[in-house]
Order: C-alpha cells, then sequence, then structure tokens
C-alpha cells in the first residue's frame, strides 16, 4: 500500500513539474505576460508606406511599449495601408491629434511605430482613427534622394 | 520479372494490412479509455513507469541539447553583432522543434521499447490469453491504461524539455559567453509568440504521444509470441516509431509555420 502511495505522489509531482514547465514558458518565454491579458482600445493609421512593418511590431511612445500592431491590411480607394494597432487599456490619454511615425530600431533592426502625442482635449477611443501619419523610410528612396540631389548641385564633382 | 512485381505487390498489401489492423486496434483501445474512469490508479501505475521514469533522461539531454544550441548560436550570431538574439534561437528552435521532436524519439528508446517488451512477454507467457479466459480484456485492462499513460507523460516531458533546454541556453549564453541578460529574456518574449509557437508545439508533441504510444502498443500486442518475436517487435518499434515522429514533424512543421 505504501508503495502505491509513494508512486501516485511522485506522479502528481510530475504532472505539476511538466504544467509547471508549460506555464514557465508561456509567461517567460512567450508573449503572453506582456500583452493580451489586460485587454486594450484598438485605432487605426493610414499610412503611404510601412516600409517592412510586421504584426505583433511593437507601438512605442516616447520609446515605451505601450501596444501592438495587430493587423496590416490595403485600401483599395485611397492604394494607402491601413495598420490596426491595439493600445493597453491604462494608456488611454492619447490626445485625438496624436501622429504615428514608422521607424527602425537600429540600422537593419525591425520596424515600430512611434506616437508622437499632440495638443488636443480630447483623448483617443476604441475605433478612433489616427490622422496624422509619417510613412517608413525606405533606405533605396534616401540613396535615390541623396544622388539625386548630388547631380542636381552644379560644380562639385 | 513477374516475380518481383510480385514480391513488391505482397509487401504492400502486407503493409496495407497492418496498418488496417493496427487502425482497428487503436480504435478498440480508445473505445476502452472510459472504462479507466473508475480506476485511475491503472493509469498512474503507467505515467510513472512511462513518464516519471523517462525524467532523468529527458532533464539531462534538454539541458545538454539548449546549451549547445547556446554555443553555436553564440558563434553565428556573433558574425552579425547579432549576440542579443540568442534567447530568440535558442527559445524558438527549443519550443517549435527540438523539444517535441527529441523528447519524442527519446521516449520512443526509452519507454516505447519498454511498454513493447512488456506486452510482448506478456503475450508469450500467454498472461493476455490468460486474462482472456478469465473474461477479463486485455486490451481494456492492458493497453488502454498504457496507452492513456503515454499519451499524458510526453507532452509533460516534452514541456519539460524545452524549459530546462531554455535554461541550458541563458546558463551558456548568459554566464558563459556574456550575452546581455535582459535582452535576452525581452528579446525572447518579443519574437516568441503564445499561440504561433508554444501552443504548436504542445499540439506537436500531443501528436507524436499519439503516434509512438499507438506504434510500442500495437507491436508489442502483434508480436510473434517467441523471444525472438519480442526482441523484433521491441526493434520495429524504436525504428517504426522515429520514422514516424520525424516524417511527421515535417507534415506539421509545413502546416503549422507558413510565413504569413
Amino acid at each position: 500500500m505504501q508503495t502505491s502511495r509513494w508512486i501516485e505522489i511522485v506522479v502528481g509531482l510530475f504532472v505539476l513539474a511538466g504544467i509547471g514547465a508549460f506555464f514557465v514558458l508561456a509567461m517567460k518565454v512567450s508573449n503572453l505576460s506582456q500583452f493580451g491579458n489586460s485587454g486594450g482600445y484598438t485605432v487605426t493609421a493610414d499610412f503611404n508606406d510601412i516600409g517592412g512593418l510586421k504584426v505583433r511590431a511593437p507601438v512605442t511612445v516616447a520609446g515605451v511599449r505601450v501596444g501592438r500592431v495587430t493587423s496590416i491590411g490595403f485600401d483599395n480607394n485611397t492604394y494607402e495601408a491601413v495598420v490596426h494597432m491595439t493600445i493597453e487599456q491604462q494608456y488611454d490619454k492619447f490626445p485625438t491629434d496624436t501622429s504615428a511615425r514608422i521607424f527602425t530600431a537600429g540600422l537593419l533592426g525591425e520596424q515600430y511605430i512611434s506616437l508622437q502625442p499632440g495638443g488636443s482635449e480630447h483623448y483617443l477611443k476604441n475605433g478612433d482613427r489616427i490622422k496624422l501619419t509619417q510613412s517608413a523610410l525606405v533606405l533605396e528612396q534616401l540613396i535615390g534622394q541623396f544622388l539625386f540631389n548630388k547631380a542636381a548641385t552644379p560644380g562639385k564633382p | 520479372m513477374l516475380n518481383v512485381v510480385q514480391r513488391l505487390g505482397r509487401s504492400g498489401l502486407g503493409f496495407l494490412e497492418r496498418f488496417g489492423r493496427a487502425f482497428l486496434f487503436l480504435l478498440q483501445t480508445l473505445s476502452g479509455l472510459p472504462n479507466l474512469l473508475p480506476r485511475p490508479g491503472l493509469v498512474i501505475a503507467q505515467v510513472y513507469s512511462t513518464g516519471v521514469l523517462s525524467l532523468l533522461i529527458i532533464v539531462v539531454s534538454g539541458l545538454f541539447v539548449g546549451m549547445v544550441l547556446g554555443l553555436q548560436g553564440y558563434n553565428t550570431l556573433v558574425k552579425f553583432n547579432a549576440e542579443e538574439s540568442l534567447g530568440v534561437v535558442v527559445a524558438l528552435s527549443l519550443v517549435r522543434e527540438l523539444g517535441p521532436v527529441i523528447s519524442a524519439l527519446l521516449f520512443a528508446g526509452r519507454a516505447g521499447s519498454a511498454l513493447t517488451a512488456e506486452i510482448g512477454l506478456m503475450k508469450a507467457t500467454e498472461q493476455l490469453s490468460g486474462m482472456e479466459m478469465m473474461a477479463v480484456d486485455p486490451v481494456k485492462r492492458i493497453i488502454a491504461p498504457r496507452f492513456l499513460g503515454g499519451v499524458i507523460s510526453l507532452p509533460l516531458l516534452a514541456a519539460i524539455f524545452s524549459m530546462v533546454g531554455v535554461f541550458g541556453g541563458y546558463f551558456v549564453g548568459v554566464s558563459l559567453l556574456g550575452v546581455d541578460s535582459g535582452a535576452f529574456w525581452s528579446q525572447m518574449q518579443a519574437k516568441v509568440g503564445f499561440h504561433e509557437d508554444i501552443v504548436n508545439g504542445v499540439i506537436k508533441s500531443v501528436v507524436f504521444a499519439v503516434v509512438v504510444t499507438w506504434i510500442a502498443v500495437y507491436e508489442g500486442y502483434d508480436a510473434a509470441p517467441t523471444s525472438e518475436g519480442v526482441s523484433r517487435a521491441t526493434t520495429r518499434t524504436v525504428v517504426y516509431a522515429s520514422l514516424a515522429v520525424l516524417a511527421l514533424d515535417f507534415v506539421l512543421t509545413a502546416l503549422m509555420f507558413r510565413e504569413g
């Protein structure tokens, strides 16, 4: 009788260890702990060019992550990219004239959205649209502009 | 020439016949599962012998696999000045692939072969037919608890393997090679998705658990009732289970991780 009790205890511990390992994977390794559990509100922004922005890219204000990009679509009428992002509920005081810009972390890093709060007295709500946007910097365009300016400047080699 | 074709056809038919029998056997086993509800002790004993006793080999190999990933990943990433991504490399390889696959392979060798040998020996010593004489269905009394025990054990083992591996990679990367600890975890958390990666890894290990345990109990039940037959069945379990795991892994990966 004692051995079967012992086996049951050990099996219980084993099952607990397995479930514990799963929780460690969920909380410590994946993004579950920092996103989704507190909920949030969704805002939309239209960009001329999103560059290499991906779904799940961070949305930051002053460098602090406040949300994530949830989906990226394309508007067939305006030919603009439609980016939906979820902002965590605790950050609910962004003015309606907040502007959104797409930046790159480092020279070759991933792209993210940076919000720049404006001065309006009304706050963004669920489903609102950010009107002021600035597209991603595409490296080829920059180089093209640079060469174009070079060529346009006369008298220099 | 015709003989060759005939032999090919015979082996093909034989394979189909074995597969059909194995499938019917699986259905029979599954129908025996409800009978286990009033007697959880049978399953607990099997979880002990397949799961708890496999814990040591799983933990040790998980640790070493994680440490090797840490070393190799660091050596490659440092060339691109991207050693902060080491956590992502270690965690994604473990959670998506190595955790489910290696623990399934180890499980087939450690627990699957034991299951086959045990059941095959029961058959060779006519314990199974003895049970039938006493109107006890051996599939319900012997096979079903072993099947369920294996299916419970392997996903838990795979989760433990992945977790230990991540900490092995952390030990090598952060403690020995000097990767920044904060970057290791934060990059990992930013790039590893719960639904995309963790849940899909668990689904993989559940599929592997069903397949490996199914092969193991079937080969034991189907073994020729001689000592040679049992030894052959044990070998077949390890070979078939490993092949099935590797092939299924490819299929599952192709289905799960299409970059959208």
